[in-house]
Formats: structure tokens, sequence, C-alpha cells
């Protein structure tokens, strides 16, 4: 069996078993507890479930080994690896497509159906019936089957051979057994060891969303319309982290890799989840006070049901190709925009009919809440972060308004706002100022620590963050109204925090997860407020230093947004605080610690390795010999670019470009991290050192010495002819006779020393070593000596001098952001460990009480 | 009136205003006639325009001017919008990284005289995650 043939048996497998595990515990549900059948259907549930875990990770395994053996006669393999790639990427290419990222989703899924299994016994055959039917819609999206008779494809495989794949290539007629020699590699953004981790990670938070969903289902069904909080809290908890920790992961691989000079730039895939996200911590909110509150509870009800349709929604979104014209990386379409409608609307009608049939039992809240109640503090937090998501999913189902109105026949051209960060950033960035005040009144509450007529243990941080703030408004000369009132709240959320830590909990770690986690929220607002509202771009282009010969590209100069600069090779150019000096492109050897010159090696075409051309060097270790092969990475370009301050401290930064064939030219910064800052660079236009430039037609001159002359544009000076005894690369003869001319050339900030040799030998063979200067695009050759006239003859010869075209941007303060990030998942891993184990507590009690009913 | 309930219109207020704030400052997708016309009656609202890029028969887009030694902030090329009609689009910032494996574009910006000045592109490139026809004639060769 091959296979392609042995994963596509697996994936029906899985499929058949999600469907009968689904049944199965459907009828677990249904029966009596006192039913005989109860406990061999309850085994066949698990069963099966059990094969459907095993098939799932089958259906990986095998899909993996297909990429990880090059088996490119499967498609999957061909379009999204290659042979260049190590093992670590080429998990990154499992992932690459639409196929292998629903496998993911659905290996999470089979994961943790088995651990909730094997915790919960109590609450398992309902839960899990809701939990093995997403499993069965998921599974169904890389079935791959064609419904016979009727044209309509059930998802979307990734086992088809190329033949399968694309029958209509002619290759087919003559070789119907050709498979391609080499895959068409992995998209090289994605080559990043963030890749390698964040899809994972994403993945998993979209699979843990579906646990305290499928919790709440089971709850209402069995009209135990509070209970399920116990078991569902830890795991929303979870899920709060993973997924949390899965944005911010994506949002530090943008700002490491894309040249997007961001780490969050609001495109509608990064809405999608973050959305889902603020719901699902809101959800978490209400469902911390759902017991004693009833509207708490139907909140949470309506939220936790939310958080999972909405990552539903962002999957059709980003999958069905309906963000078409709205998104830069959204995924295209596979033909399954209409299987992912189903599963969305599936499971909104079953969320609704779920809900409203036991919506009368749930309880009401016989007084009003009070204004001084910490349950009154967290529903307004909760509250403020559904109002938050909102502003952000109201814009970003722009398209989908369009295709209902289309539908309906009607004509709808709205288009997404145009400067997305602008326009987001202002609506957030107010949610924000209010979430962050109130995290610190909510745990001012939730601590007790201030009542009904006695508030003014308030007033204490209220007045230290006043003072903070003004101390940092003034030195840090933040000057716009909307960032000094965040910067407010976020100093206030820090300051409440932190006496909360200190004054009640007195470092008891346990509890105080919500305000560490509050803590890290401050931090990161103070990080992006600095980061992105003060970033400042050092390479503005005011040098009117370039000369345009086009009086078009002269009339726009004096425009603000001349963020790129240009850099020849080897000049330096001033710009901000730094001088900058671009030193040639540079080549990365894989087993070589340091870049190397890419004019030291001959890159083999087609292949990933190189002919070295020199002794590969570095300090005193000579790494690789003239003539060695090694490999290397032959689609990246490394940009040396010289940093040099005031002080004169120099650093050097890398930024990348990969000449890749199947997308052109794609870019990565390199960033220098300091302390307070971070320096991020980025080439925007650069050359390919692998593709010659051509050299211009000769042009001869004869000059005596000390003669002034012009080559190309610069003034040249012929300052010296004299014999030499050595020419660098040829071994002469004791009869040899060598002579070297030394020329000056005037650039305009500074000179440049050319000097060709001219060498004869006794059989007057001439020999005439021509030299490159790369910095001016310049070749001499020394052609003659009229002994007669004393007049010499050179031949001159000129290229486009290498240049580079960069963006610089420094940007403040964004450690404290990562810094908060850390601090944000630390407590937020305190919370969740907290409510697990409080759990584990209640759930042992209640085994103990159930065994002694029985 | 219970305190929830003025709690839930003041909720059900802002999410009006969303919306309404939404509809505000969406874009439009329109043409190039319709982006003359803003510009005429003074109108500073950039709009989308979805178009596609002339190609010569060498596969090189016409009109596409990027010279980053006159001007690294420069970057020009024709674009006929989805009724045809060719306007020059001038973008203040490098020409972008997979332009030239482009076909369809969004542009986003406002006419400024006789040129559309476009501060965004959006590209689709048919190569970037879809399959490509694989070029095999190499391969094919050193097969049989």
């Amino acid at each position: 069996m091959t296979l392609g043939n042995l994963g596509h048996l697996l994936v029906i497998l899985s499929f058949v078993t999600a469907l009968v595990a689904t049944y199965a515990y459907l009828r677990v549900t249904l029966l009596q507890a006192d039913s005989l059948e109860l406990s061999s259907w309850k085994r066949f549930a698990r069963s099966a479930f059990y094969v459907h875990a095993a098939a799932i990770v089958g259906v990986c395994v095998t899909l993996y080994t297909i990429i990880y053996g090059h088996h490119f006669e499967y498609h999957y393999a061909w379009s999204h690896s290659s042979k260049a790639l190590p093992w670590y990427y080429m998990l990154s290419c499992f992932w690459e497509g639409q196929e292998g990222s629903f496998m993911l989703w659905m290996f999470w899924q089979a994961i943790l159906g088995v651990i909730l299994i094997r915790t919960n016994k109590l609450w398992e055959a309902p839960m899990m019936t809701v939990y093995t039917l997403v499993q069965a819609f998921l599974t169904s999206m890389i079935l791959g089957v064609i419904i016979p008779g009727l044209d309509f494809k059930i998802g979307s495989t990734p086992f088809l051979t190329m033949r399968e794949a694309m029958p209509d290539l002619p290759v087919w007629s003559a070789n119907p057994n050709f498979i391609p020699q080499d895959g068409n590699g992995l998209n090289p953004l994605l080559q990043n060891y963030w890749m390698v981790i964040h899809p994972p990670t994403l993945f998993l938070g979209f699979a843990l969303t579906l646990v305290p969903f499928a919790y709440l289902m089971a709850g209402l069904w069995r009209k135990q319309v509070t209970e399920w909080l116990r078991p569902a809290l830890p795991w929303m908890l979870l899920t709060g982290v993973i997924l949390g920790v899965g944005i911010l992961m994506g949002g530090y691989w943008a700002y490491e890799t894309l040249s997007f000079n961001s780490y969050w730039s609001w495109d509608p895939v990064e809405n999608a989840v973050y959305v889902p996200w603020l719901v699902g911590i809101a959800a978490l909110h209400t469902m911390i006070i759902a017991k004693k509150n009833a509207s708490a509870l139907k909140s949470s009800v309506i939220l936790v049901i939310a958080q999972f349709i909405l990552i539903l929604y962002s999957t059709f979104l980003t999958r069905s190709g309906i963000l078409g014209n709205s998104s830069v990386h959204s995924f295209t379409d596979l033909g399954l925009s209409g299987q992912l409608l189903l599963y969305l609307l599936a499971f909104i009608a079953v969320s609704i009919i779920i809900s409203v049939r036991v919506w009368k039992l749930l309880p009401t809240d016989a007084e009003e809440v009070s204004t001084y109640s910490r349950e009154f503090w967290l529903f307004i937090g909760a509250t403020v972060l559904c109002l938050a998501s909102f502003q952000v999913i109201i814009p970003t189902s722009i398209p989908v308004w369009n295709k209902i109105v289309e539908s309906l026949g009607g004509v709808s051209k709205l288009a997404p706002p145009t400067d997305a960060i602008t326009y987001y950033t202002k609506f957030q960035l107010w949610f924000f100022a209010v979430i962050a005040i109130l995290t610190g009144i909510g745990q001012y509450f939730w601590w007790k620590r201030v009542q009904k007529g006695k508030m003014q243990e308030l007033l204490t941080p209220v007045w230290i963050s006043l003072f903070i703030t003004a101390l940092l408004i003034t030195f840090g000369g933040i000057n716009k109204l909307p960032y000094i009132a965040l910067l407010t709240a976020s100093v206030f959320a820090l300051v409440a925090n932190m006496a909360i830590i200190l004054g009640i909990l007195k470092g008891s770690y346990r509890l105080s997860g919500g305000a560490i986690t509050h803590i890290g929220v401050a931090l990161m607002l103070i990080g992006i407020l600095w980061s992105s509202g003060y970033q400042k771009v050092v390479s503005l282009n005011g040098s009117g230093l370039l000369i345009s010969k086009d009086d078009f590209f002269t009339k726009d100069n004096n425009r603000e947004n001349k963020e790129n600069v240009l850099l020849w090779l080897g000049q330096s150019t001033r710009m901000g605080d730094y001088l900058l000096t671009y030193r040639g492109p540079r080549t990365e050897i894989r087993d070589v610690p340091q870049y190397i010159p890419s004019s030291w090696l001959d890159i083999i075409e087609g292949d990933f390795h190189a002919v070295c051309l020199r002794d590969i060097t570095i300090g005193e270790k000579t790494f690789h010999k003239k003539g060695d092969t090694v490999a290397v990475y032959p689609e990246n370009v490394f940009y040396e670019v010289e940093y040099r301050e005031p002080s004169g401290r120099i650093t050097t930064l890398f930024p990348r470009a990969q000449f890749n064939k199947r997308m052109g030219l794609v870019v990565s910064p390199d960033i220098k991290r300091e302390l307070n800052k971070d320096l991020y660079s980025f080439v925007t236009v650069g050359g390919n050192p692998s593709e010659a430039e051509e050299w211009s037609a000769t042009e001869n001159v004869r000059v005596a010495l000390q003669d002034t002359f012009f080559v190309n544009d610069y003034v040249a000076v012929l300052e010296n002819v004299a014999r030499t005894n050595g020419v660098e690369g040829v071994s002469l003869n004791p009869n040899d006779v060598a002579v070297k001319a030394q020329i000056k050339i005037l650039d305009k900030e500074r000179e440049y020393y050319i000097a060709p040799t001219f060498a004869i030998n006794q059989d007057r063979m001439v020999l005439r070593k021509p030299e490159v200067s790369e910095e001016l695009g310049l070749r001499i050759q020394f052609m003659e000596i009229d002994p007669k006239t004393g007049m010499f003859s050179f031949a001159a010869n000129f290229k486009q001098r290498d240049y580079i075209v960069m963006k610089a941007v420094e940007k403040p303060l964004i450690n404290v952001l990562w810094i908060g990030t850390l601090i944000l998942v630390a407590g937020f891993t305190i919370s969740t460990l907290r409510r697990f184990r409080e759990f584990r507590l209640v759930r042992d009690k209640g085994v103990e009480l159930e065994k002694v009913i029985d | 009136m219970k305190k929830i309930h003025i709690f839930g219109l003041i909720v059900i207020a802002i999410a009006i205003g969303i919306i309404v704030s939404t509809y505000g400052n969406a874009s439009t997708y329109s043409n190039f006639t319709e982006a003359e016309e803003l510009a005429k009656e003074g109108e500073k609202t950039e709009i989308h325009v979805v178009g596609k890029l002339t190609k010569d028969p060498n596969g090189q887009i016409v009109g596409m001017k990027y010279d980053p030694v006159m001007d690294p902030n420069h970057f020009e090329f024709m674009l006929a919008d989805t009724n045809k009609v060719v306007k020059r689009v001038v973008y203040g910032s490098p020409k972008p990284q997979d332009f030239d494996k482009s076909e369809q574009v969004v542009v986003i910006g406002r006419m400024e005289g006789d040129h559309f000045a476009c501060n965004k592109i959006l590209m689709k490139c048919p190569s970037k995650y879809t399959n490509e026809k694989p070029d095999f004639k190499e391969a094919t060769a050193s097969k049989m």
C-alpha cells in the first residue's frame, strides 16, 4: 500500500470513528442511569474515540513521512517542501498548507479528547458527544471524497499524487510515471523558528476553545446550568493563556520576519483571532462570578458560545477566500467555503437550540447588584472587553457584509478603513485605557479592600500613579491626549495591582495570578504606547544629495514620507544620529558562525551548495579551503550595514533578502536590541550578488605621469607607476617584469586608489591584471607602456555601483512590551494551575460522594 | 428602571455607535472615474481601486518606473481599473517586493491631478499560496 493510500484510509477511518463515537456518546447520554446497556455503550464510545485519536495521529505521521522522505510524487510534498530544508522547517511545510493546518487542529483536539476522557468521567458522555461532533466536522475538511453522481467534493485531502492534483499537465502523456526532482520549497517567510512553534501553539488554542464550549453544552443539555462552570473554568483559563501566547508569538514572528515594520498590523487575519481571544477573556471573568450572579451566568453562557463560534467564524473568514481583496495574507479558497459555512451555521444552530431550551431555568437575581460589589466591577470589565472586540469584528466583517448584500441581489462596495493601524488604534486605545483602570479597581473590590463607604483605600494608588504619570509625561515628552490617558490608566493599573500583591496577598503566589496578569497587561500597554506611538523613522531621506535628471523624480522630493534611504557601497551616509555604511552582500555558510562576503563563494545553480573561491577564514580559524564545496542557504543575501554612533560605537546589522523563484524578492529585518529601544532595519531594494552586473563598453585613456583625466564621471590622477615584485594570484619568474600603476580617483567625499598591474615575461607574453573597485563600480586594466613618449594606456569599464535602499526605525521601550507579555503569561499560568487544582479537589470529593451513594 | 437596564441601554448605544462609525470610516471599492469626480469635488477621502496590471508580451508590466538611484521613494505604474480605464499610479515608497509577480492589485489612495496617489498596495500573487504550473521542462529532460 502506498503512503498516500494509507493516509487516505486513515482519514476515512478517523471520520467514521468520529461519527461512531458521536452516536455512541449520544446513546450513553440518553440512556437512563440504571440501564444495563450503559457501561457497554460507554466502553464502545470510548474505544471508538481512542481509535479515532490513533487514526488522527496516524494521518499526521503519514503526511510528515511523505514530506520528510521527499516523496515528490505527492502534490503536498512537492508544493510545500524541497530537499534543501532542514527537518524542523519540514515541520513548517506540514502546516504551510491548509490541509496540514486543519490536521494540526484536529491532532490537538484528539489529544485533548483523550485527556478529557481520562480526567472527567462524570461529564464524559454529554460533553464528548458535542466534542466528537466537532471533531467529525473538522475531519471532513480533509476527507477529499467526491460524492458519486453529484459533482460535490467533501474536504480537500493532502494525499493527492501529482497526477491526481494536476491531471492536465502535458508531461503525463510523455511519461506517466514522472516524479519531480525537487519540490517547490517552503515560503521563505515561514523559514523561521517562530513558524515552527507558533502554528502548533495557536491551533492548540483553537482546539482548547472547544473544551469550555463542550462543557457548557453538556451542562445546559443535562439542565445542570451552573455545575458546568467548575470543570470549564480551568480550561477557559488555559485557552486564554495558550491562545494569547499563540497570538503574541505570531506578532513577534511578524516583527522579526516580515518587514511590515510592526508586531501588529490589524490585518483581518490577525483580527480574526484577536476577537475570540478577547471574548474568551471576558468569558472567564464572568465565569468567576457566575455562581453568585445570574446576569454573569447568562453572560457566561453567551460568551463561552461566542468564543467558540468566533473561532469557527475566523476560520471561515481566513480560509473561504472571502477576505479576497482586503487582506495581504489570507489563504486562498480550496473550495471548502460551503463546508466551512455549514460547520459555522450548524454550531450556531446547535448552541442556540440548546440554550433556548433551558434559558428559563437559568436563575435570576433576587436583588440588584450593588455598585460596590466585586461582581459589578468584573461585569463592567467583561463588557468593555466585549465592546472592544465588537469594535474590531465589525470592520473586519465588511467583506462578509458585501457578500450578503450581493447574494440578496444588492450592491455593496464598502471597503475596510484605508489605514487600519490608525483606525483601530483610535478606538482600541480608549477601550484599553478603561480596561486598565478597571483591572485596578476590580482587584480592590475583589479582595474586599474597598467597600461601600470605605473607598479611601483607593486614593493612595491614585495619587502615586498620578505622580508617576506626571513624571513620565514630563520627561518622556508625551503630549497627545489619548496617549496621556492611556499612560495614566496603565500606570494606575500597575500601581494598584502591585499594591494588591504586596498589601493583601503578601506574596501568596497561588492567589496572585490575577494581579500578576494585570501587571503584565499594564506593562504591555506602556510598551505599545512608546514603541508604536513614539517610533521614530531614522532613515529619513532628507539629504537632498540625490541628483536627478528627471524633473518628475525631484518635484516630490520634499514630501514627508520619504522614509527610505539609498546607501552606496562603502560610502557613509548620515542618518539621524548614525553614520551608515553599506559594506556589501554577505552569504551564510551552514557550518560557519559568521556571514561571509558573497564574492568568496560560487553558488551552484539549482542546488544548495557552493564552491569556495578562497579560504574561508574568520579570525584565526580556517573553516574551509579554497575549492571546498559547502552547504549554504542560496536564496539568502545579508546586506552588511554598519551603524556608527556619535560616541564612535559601531554596530553591524545584517538585514536579509531572499531571492525566491516563486515569490521574487522577500526581505526580513535585522534588529539591534538595546535595553531601552530596538533599532529595526530592513532593505527595500537590494542587488542579487549571484546575478553578475554587466560591464559597460571599454573606454581607453592615454596619459602621462601626474596627468589628470576623467573616467566615467570621476576625476582621476595617475600618481605613480612603479616596479613591483609580486602580483597577487600570479607567480612571477625572476626574469619577469611587473609594474603597478597607482591611480587616484576622486569621488564626492573621499578618494580611492586603484592599482592595476602590467607584467611581461621573457617570451614577451603580457599579463594585464585588472583592478576592480566595487565602491566605484569601476574596473581598470593597465594596457600598455610606451617607452618613447612616456605615455601609459589604460582601459576602463563601468557598471552600476552596488547599493541598497533601506529603512530604519527606532522603537523605544519595546522591551517593556515583551516583559509585560512574559508577566502576563506567568500570571495566567498561576491562575490556571490554581483553578485546575480546585477542580481536582472538588472532583475527587465528588467521586467519593458517588461511591458513598452507591 | 433597574440599573441593569440602564447599563444594557448604554452598551447598546455604544454598539450602535461602533456600527455607525464603522460605516462612516469605511472606505469604498471604486474606480478611477469616481476617484476623479471625488477629487474634483475637493474630497480628500481615500478609496480602494481594484485593477489589473497591463503586461506586454514579454510579461513586463507596462509603464512601471522605479529608479532608486533617482529617488528610492518613488514608484509608478499603469493600472487598468475594472472599467478598463487606465491611470498612472504613483506610490511614495519603494517598489513592493513581489510586485513583478502580481497580476491583480488593489490600490488605496486618491486622485491627485493626472495620477492616482496611493499609499498602500495590496497584491494578489497567483503564485503565493496556490500552486502555479510547475516548470517541468528541465526535470523532464533529465528524466528521459
